[in-house]
């Protein structure tokens, strides 16, 4: 787009990312962590905020803590828990407990699959809301008639990662938020989900004149759900902020609220209206100052992350690291890096895994795997057959070949091939002549002509590859 | 009879939970109208729980050191099923889900909890006059109060509506009520006792304790409740206190420091009378071999006013649970947040609001540092000071309240002198140390005075060797 | 020292605190606010700049505990004291506004 407003203007994006951990029960209290489930069944009197009660701080959500630390380069170091204050009836204590001035990690960076680092300004550990249901008004909370509270989520540990206002653009922030989510979901600490809140994105968005060192004023946008809503939240927003300066005004720092149904942001609060959540340290709680050993102990036992599982079979397949991207995304290199070892065409493994493997792997094993890319690598079965095979492996699994046998997808014998090609030959002397004498450009599309002949004839049982390899052979002679 | 004889009287058959019982019962008949040291006697769940208590005596099974032994609960302590107001409007009718941790101890011990004593409204006050449902008397004088906060507890005791009550102190809330009625009264170190199921006033000051009529009663009820709990994070991991051989083993040799500041120097108010009291104390101590000698602790002169920002910023915190979402009383209305404000400004009294006002204001934007952040470093001279204390003394000495029990309404329109009452048992609060009040003469009213003695973190045992002391000598005095 | 508290300040802090307060409670708490401020003014002749603040009188850290679930709670129990409920829910009057 040329007349674009956003021509001419940058747009700054920070990212405060929180992530439900993957613990069994909620960070100060044995009450379940579990998504869903019957309202109010899983609480307790810490979750509900009763008089009396006390927070008892989760081993097990430290322990994620540090490795979601270690895993985004932080320095993970003593800290503190604090109370945030401030009434909704969501928040049962009418305080959140969370980590103010003395986060456990902080300082560290991510680094997307082009190589980029983003910096992590913090990674600290909090305790979730409960959920409030809307009734009347069509759902939308202006106009409900009232509301109805589920204390089911209100005590789950969440981590709140806090990025650097390091990203430029709606993609670089989508990339940044699936970076993360790889992360989180390699090392166990959360299951990402954000479709199921468990993870929750709160974008700081601002626009600058292209070379402008300076910030612009930012405006934090909330209730992002996807990564869709993510990239459209951000467009909107900078061309909201760019068309306020382009008309003389300036932009205030506001708190706004992003509304997937109209796809606008709306305005919740103003800088002035902000909370004064009266931050002190929470007096029920100790200060939490992990061991060296114990840190040392996640660190070793920390599983290999994104990056470097993109380099492993960047390098094992002869790719670029950005390619390899999507195998780690779909979480299918490990398996890729076995039937490779087993001697298989690295990047037929490669098309395979990330084209036809929508639904995991199923009852595919290893060893079908590497027979199948093998069968079809030695022009035994064409890519379309090989194809359906797969999708049989992936069902029930199997024996390739017999599978292959069973469709009819005999190999063809290839001088029963050649036959074929030369009689196609001889029908279309003219065509053979132009695709021997004629240029790169002219050679390719007879030899499209030729092979579709040959398709033809044989019902598309024939592989394409080795069609050409005929033709090439014949036209040297 | 004093407590710890009922248990073995009651095991060697010459009476029973339920007789013993009934005598309480018939002293709360007889007197509660007029002192209202309750807001709930349990007289049914009590005769029950004796019941049950003499049944299994009888088949022979030991049930622990409170056998039959009646005891009071503040009513800031959450009790099962059974009110707990915090003498307070906003929890009118609520019935806690859960017990406290010392419940389940005080049970399990063989206690009989026989009701739920009247307080200051969250513990806030010195004469439990701030209760929603009226104030206590001083069974000593029915026109003076009983101290406070945990005026009903000390009245029960002193009344002899039963022999032992549970308090809390947040800023002398069990020892200035101890003195002011004549009974024993025990802070323990901070983190002694589970604070699981004590409705929070100022989390990282409120301490749970026992009042008694006797040093070794409070002994014996302090080491019911003590030890620890995983559910207080902040619970010390130490096994239960034994102060068995505390009660006899004297003073002698041990160096105690008078707290100069709090005995007629620095700080003003003590009365004469009480200060006459200390005197004999210190000679009592003396007589029994102590080393007694004035020493300066020169930053509790700065702990009252210390205290009076942290506690309320706590509180502040502590106290915005009660919005009338999940549980207690509503005002309705036509929003959420009018319908928070609504049930909490009708459901706190004055002295509440007032600091929830006064600790929101000391935690909000640009007041901070002037005021919650410089009471925190108070609070470390003060914790040094008695660092530098305890390295040239086992304990230290002051009076407990700086007058007798005072008249009903005397300190009600002026809260800053009420909170004066606070000034020599806020510092332990603030340090978390051990401190006891035991009752030590007269004031020229008649009416009892309270001795201090202050200990460092942990040595309970050391204190009560000196309270014993105290106790027998001002017995073999009267 | 601090500037006194003013009749503002304290109906920012009853709206911080959730509470309403009548035009006479403004005035009394006004006045007896600055009453307990002025006492903590003492602090002032304290030279305070070297000294660390002290949060909590306990020197432990770290008390953790393990992630093993408890008993199932019992919803009607903790839904009993509630002063609404609808579908096992908490009833509230509809929350204007957004949380932090
Ligand atoms: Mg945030
Ligand atoms: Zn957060």
């Amino acid at each position: 787009m040329t007349d674009d407003i956003l021509d001419g203007w940058e747009t700054v994006i920070g990212l405060e990312v929180h992530a439900e951990l993957a613990t069994n029960t909620k960070l100060f209290s044995s009450a379940r962590n579990v998504f869903g489930g019957e309202p109010n069944t899983n609480i307790d009197p810490v979750s509900l905020g009763l008089p009396g009660s006390l927070p008892v701080l989760n081993k097990k959500a430290v322990e994620l803590a540090i490795r979601v630390g270690l895993a985004l380069n932080c320095r993970v170091q003593r800290s503190v828990f604090a109370r945030k204050n401030y009434f909704y009836p969501d928040m049962p204590k009418a305080y959140q407990i969370s980590q103010f001035d003395l986060p456990i990690n902080e300082g560290g960076w991510l680094e997307l699959p082009d190589g980029r680092q983003i910096g992590i300004e913090r990674a600290h550990l909090e305790e979730d809301t409960g959920k409030s249901s809307h009734v009347g008004g069509g759902g939308r909370i202006h106009e409900a008639d009232y509301s109805l509270v589920d204390y089911n989520r209100a005590g789950v540990p969440l981590i709140e990662i806090v990025g650097a206002p390091d990203l430029r653009s709606a993609d670089d922030a989508r990339e940044y938020v699936s970076e993360l989510r790889s992360i989180l979901v390699a090392i166990g600490a959360s299951d990402g989900k954000m479709e199921e809140g468990s993870m929750r994105v709160d974008c700081n968005v601002s626009v600058r004149p292209h070379g402008n060192q300076e910030f612009g004023t930012r405006c934090e946008v909330k209730n992002i759900n996807s990564l869709r809503s993510l990239g459209r939240a951000i467009e909107y927003e900078a061309r909201r902020q760019v068309d306020i300066i382009t008309s003389g005004q300036k932009v205030e720092q506001q708190t706004r609220h992003w509304d997937e149904a109209d796809g606008r942001t709306h305005t919740l609060r103003s800088k002035e209206e902000a909370f004064d959540y009266r931050y002190f340290s929470e007096p029920d709680l100790v200060p939490l100052d992990p061991s060296l050993e114990w840190i040392a102990e996640i660190q070793e036992s920390q599983p290999p992350l994104p990056r470097q599982r993109r380099i492993d079979l960047a390098k094992a397949a002869e790719i670029e690291p950005t390619d390899a991207a999507l195998i780690v995304q779909k979480d299918l290199d490990e398996f890729a890096l076995s039937v490779i070892k087993k001697g298989a065409d690295a990047s037929r493994v490669l098309v395979h895994l990330a084209n036809n493997l929508a639904d995991g792997v199923g009852h595919l094993t290893v060893d079908a795997f590497a027979t199948l890319i093998h069968l079809e690598t030695n022009g035994d079965l064409s890519a379309t057959q090989a194809k359906t095979v797969l999708a049989d492996l992936v069902d029930k699994g199997g024996d390739p070949t017999q599978i292959a046998a069973d469709h009819g997808f005999e190999a063809m014998d290839t001088s029963e091939l050649d036959a074929l090609i030369e009689s196609i030959i001889n029908e279309n002397p003219d065509d053979w002549t132009a695709f021997v004498q004629g240029d790169a450009e002219e050679r390719k599309k007879k030899s499209g002509f030729f092979v579709g002949q040959v398709m033809k004839v044989t019902k598309g049982q024939a592989d394409g590859k080795v069609v050409n390899g005929i033709l090439l052979r014949r036209a040297e002679n | 009879m004093n407590a710890r004889e009922i248990p073995t009287a009651i095991r060697n058959g010459e009476t029973t939970a339920k007789e013993v019982l009934e005598t309480y019962l018939e002293a709360i008949h007889n007197r509660e109208e007029e002192i209202h040291a309750f807001n709930l006697v349990l007289e049914e769940e009590a005769r029950n729980e004796a019941e049950r208590i003499d049944t299994l005596t009888a088949e022979g099974e030991n049930l622990g050191p409170l056998t039959g032994i009646p005891v009071a609960i503040k009513d800031n302590i959450c009790t099962q099923g059974v009110p707990t107001t915090c003498s307070s409007k906003i929890l009118d009718g609520w019935r806690p889900p859960y017990d406290a941790t010392i419940i389940g101890r005080l049970r399990e011990a063989g206690a009989v909890i026989v009701g739920k004593t009247n307080l200051d409204e969250f513990a806030m006050g010195a004469s439990t006059e701030n209760s929603a449902f009226g104030p206590t008397r001083n069974p000593l004088d029915t026109t003076r109060v009983p101290g406070g906060s945990s005026g009903g507890s000390a009245a029960a005791v002193a009344a002899g509506f039963a022999p032992l009550a549970i308090g809390s102190d947040t800023g002398g809330s069990i020892r200035q009520p101890a003195a002011l009625c004549g009974v024993v009264g025990v802070k323990p170190t901070y983190g002694r006792v589970s604070r699981y199921g004590l409705v929070a006033f100022a989390s990282s000051l409120d301490q749970i304790g026992p009042f008694a009529e006797t040093v070794a009663d409070a002994a014996l009820l302090l080491e019911v409740i003590s030890g620890h709990d995983p559910l207080d994070t902040t619970s010390i991991p130490e096994p239960p206190l034994d102060l068995s051989t505390a009660l006899t083993q004297g003073v002698e040799g041990l160096r105690i420091g008078v707290i100069d500041e709090l005995s007629g120097g620095a700080i003003e108010g003590i009365s004469d009378d009480v200060l006459e009291c200390l005197e004999d104390a210190v000679q009592a101590l003396t007589s029994a071999g102590a080393i007694v000698e004035r020493t300066s602790v020169p930053s509790t002169v700065y702990g009252l006013s210390a205290y009076y920002v942290i506690a309320p910023a706590e509180a502040s915190s502590n106290l915005a649970r009660y919005d009338g979402v999940r549980f207690g009383p509503r005002v309705d209305a036509k929003t959420t947040s009018e319908m928070m404000v609504a049930t909490r400004t009708a459901g706190f009294g004055d002295e509440v609001k007032r600091r929830i006002m006064l600790g929101t204001y000391a935690l909000s934007a640009g007041y901070y540092d002037a005021y919650y952040g410089k009471s925190q470093k108070v609070r470390t001279l003060i914790m040094n000071d008695f660092a530098n204390a305890y390295k040239k003394y086992d304990l230290l000495l002051s009076p407990t309240a700086p007058t007798t029990a005072f008249p009903l309404g005397d300190k009600t329109e002026d809260p800053l002198q009420m909170y004066l009452q606070d000034i020599c048992t806020i510092s332990s609060n603030l340090a978390g140390h051990p401190a006891m009040s035991v009752p030590f003469g007269k004031g020229t009213d008649g009416l009892p005075v309270g001795i201090q003695v202050l200990a460092s973190a942990m040595d309970e045992h050391t204190m009560f060797r000196a309270g014993a002391v105290l106790e027998a000598s001002n017995q073999g005095k009267s | 020292m601090n500037e006194r508290i003013s009749r503002d300040d304290v109906a920012h802090v009853a709206r911080l605190a959730c509470l309403s307060l009548t035009n006479d409670e403004l005035d009394s708490f006004t006045s007896q606010l600055a009453d307990i401020l002025e006492h903590a003014a003492d602090l002032d002749a304290l030279e305070l700049e070297e000294i660390e603040p002290t949060a909590h009188p306990l020197p432990l850290a770290n008390v953790l505990r393990d992630d093993e679930p408890g008993a199932v709670a019992d919803r009607e129990k903790f839904l009993a004291s509630a002063p609404q409920v609808e579908n096992n829910q908490f009833k509230v009057p509809p929350a204007l506004g957004d949380p932090a």
